[in-house]
């Protein structure tokens, strides 16, 4: 009686998962087996093979290395500082508000910081620097970007440095380890498994942005999230935005696979 | 346990209210069945004004939904889910959608003010008789520029202009393959509705050589990016270009004569309708001489409306960057529906010459 009531408890969830995760994935597979005519065919695999889209594949791959290389250099000191402050849970805080504003805004925001006339050129000029390009550039689009991922990454990595139990680094202390050697042996590998969720929640999005390639990049960055976009809302060929769709899934898993976590006991 | 019936009731008794308000309101209001018509337009693209004026002229409630591409648009319809009674769409997609049977005739006896449009944009490849489509706006596409920010020997009349080194990353383009390709055709003296890859592969390795002067593709930003000064140059539809205008009066506007694209936003009713009377209604309503000046004068484009002229600025009118004449128009291609397979090539070719690096 009591495991059935249990059973009924997960209707909701079951469903919710048939509905919303395996029948769209279904779907983009099923889709990417048609070309633009609407005949079954391979022809999208074959043209994901042609210089075209391995480079956009490249340079999609490429771009979000540095974004995630460059979130994780700014969000593990982050993460460290805020463990050792007063107020964790303000500064917390203070560092996931921006993250409330959507996304669209904040990049337009950033055309004006960073157009020629811009916040971001005066204070060159002012420097003595001059005036540069930086709207379009992948300096921008890097920087943008970061900046938009940074509290995703933040977030593991301070539970993970926050749970670390102090005796271990007086420990590590007490046996004569300097500073660094504590960080590099002790901290650093307890606190992996926060760093490796991290670079997931920032590395796989990353692959498919596409709305700051066109605002901030000014499609000088072209990634498959842009090619996505256009095969399905310009030239209409859902079968080669699913075809995309599919290799973008298969990289995520892979990455997912290459990235998780070793040991289950060490779930937290 | 307790609790979550307790918060699941609570969710779903403050839905129903929500849904009971809602729903109060639209009768207020008047938002019932068939006193309504839902008109789904381009962003900013009508003089909010007129939308009143019709609902006291008519006692027809206005429900006014905006979409940001053709393609988004067509999206919608097909899927049916809104009933929609006007929709607003560009020639080559009239034709996409007469082909899919998406659209129903119009009738013109319900017109009276049909009389008014310019003969020259009537009777169109895209929709012969206007059997299907009523104009609303038209313009072209061409070359916005700050002319104190480019060199003395650079007039725009020709697309090579754009090639010119002293443009180096001074170039804007607007985001849309047709737009960007055809350029490229023109500057090389083919049609825009070129269909032969061997020239638009050569079209596109032309492209290719303008890298080093273009700063960015954009959308929609393509005008307050100008308005600000942030590029010399910017290649866009001359609607655009009008706001921008307005705002920095600086800039100055030019098609060149090589030819260029000449485009219609045309209103139609689609298969979706309700309400086909008031459609038609609300069509012959905006084709009034007064209500089109109106409405150009707020939305910047060129209306085909003959009648409306007089009641505009006549610094408007007398423009010929913006209403060229006869002869400058016959120099104007109107887009093609070129189909699916060759619609994605352009787009393809677009896509590498995106990609292809300083």
């Amino acid at each position: 009686m009591k495991a059935k009531s249990r059973n009924y408890y997960l209707i909701p969830y079951v469903l919710w998962i048939a509905l919303f995760v395996i029948t769209p994935i279904v779907l983009v597979v099923y889709y990417s087996f048609f070309n633009i005519e609407g005949d079954f065919s391979l022809e999208n695999y074959q043209k994901f093979f042609t210089p075209v889209y391995l480079k956009m594949t490249l340079s999609s791959f490429w771009y979000a290395l540095l974004i995630t290389f460059f979130t994780l250099l700014i969000a593990y000191p982050t993460a460290y500082l805020l463990t050792k402050t007063k107020h964790k849970q303000l500064w917390l805080l203070l560092i996931i508000v921006p993250s409330w504003i959507n996304l669209l805004l904040k990049a337009y925001a950033f055309i004006g910081i960073f157009g020629t006339y811009g916040a971001a050129n005066k204070f060159l000029e002012v420097m003595g620097v001059g005036g540069k390009q930086i709207l379009f550039t992948d300096f921008s689009f890097v920087f943008v970007s970061v900046y938009i991922f940074l509290p995703f990454m933040i977030l593991p990595i301070f539970n993970a440095l926050d749970e670390l139990n102090p005796s271990f680094i007086d420990a590590s202390k007490d046996l004569g380890a300097s500073s660094w050697r504590t960080f590099s042996r002790v901290v650093f590998p307890l606190t992996l498994d926060g760093v490796k969720s991290g670079c997931q929640i920032v590395f796989i999005p990353a692959l498919s942005l596409f709305m700051l390639t066109r605002l901030i990049a000014g499609n000088r960055v072209i990634t498959l999230g842009t090619a996505i976009e256009q095969h399905f809302l310009v030239t209409q060929d859902w079968g080669m935005g699913a075809t995309i769709a599919v290799f973008l899934i298969i990289f995520m898993v892979v990455i997912m696979l290459l990235t998780g976590r070793r040991k289950r006991g060490e779930m937290r | 346990m307790k609790n979550l019936i307790r918060a699941l009731s609570l969710v779903l008794i403050v839905s129903f209210v929500l849904l009971y308000i809602v729903n109060r309101l639209n009768t207020a209001q008047g938002y019932t069945g068939e006193h309504t018509i839902t008109v789904y337009n381009w962003g900013d693209y009508i003089d909010p004004e007129l939308l009143e004026q019709f609902e006291d002229e008519t006692g027809i409630k206005v429900i006014y939904e905006t979409f940001d591409s053709n393609e988004a648009m067509l999206t919608k319809i097909e899927q049916g889910g809104t009933s929609y009674d006007i929709a607003v769409p560009s020639e080559y997609m009239i034709d996409k959608m007469k082909q899919e049977d998406l659209l129903l005739p119009i009738d013109h006896a319900q017109l009276p003010n049909l009389k008014n449009i310019d003969p020259r944009f009537l009777n169109l490849a895209f929709d012969e008789n206007n059997e299907y489509s009523i104009p609303y706006f038209w313009g072209t596409v061409g070359i916005l520029y700050h002319p104190d920010k480019v060199s003395d020997e650079i007039d725009f009349k020709q697309w090579d202009d754009l090639w010119h080194p002293s443009l180096k990353n001074d170039v804007l383009l607007v985001d849309g393959a047709r737009e960007v390709i055809g350029f490229g055709l023109n500057s090389l003296e083919y049609s825009l509705n070129e269909t032969d890859k061997g020239r638009l592969l050569e079209a596109k390795n032309k492209l290719d050589t303008l890298t080093p002067n273009i700063k960015a593709i954009v959308g929609d930003e393509i005008k307050l990016l100008m308005q600000n000064n942030e590029a010399a140059v910017a290649v866009l539809w001359s609607g655009t270009a009008q706001d921008a205008m307005w705002e920095n009066e600086s800039l100055e506007y030019m098609v060149p004569e090589e030819g260029s694209n000449l485009w219609f936003d045309n209103m139609v009713i689609p298969k979706t309708t309700k309400n086909r009377e008031a459609a038609h209604q609300f069509i012959n309503f905006m084709l009034d001489p007064k209500v089109a000046a109106q409405n150009a004068e707020y939305v910047g484009y060129s209306t085909p409306n003959k009648a409306a002229l007089p009641h505009m600025d006549e610094e408007t009118t007398s423009d010929e960057r913006f209403y060229p004449d006869e002869e400058q128009t016959a120099k104007l291609e109107v887009y093609e529906n070129l189909g699916k397979q060759m619609l994605a090539y352009y787009n393809e070719l677009f896509l590498e010459f995106k990609m292809h690096r300083k």
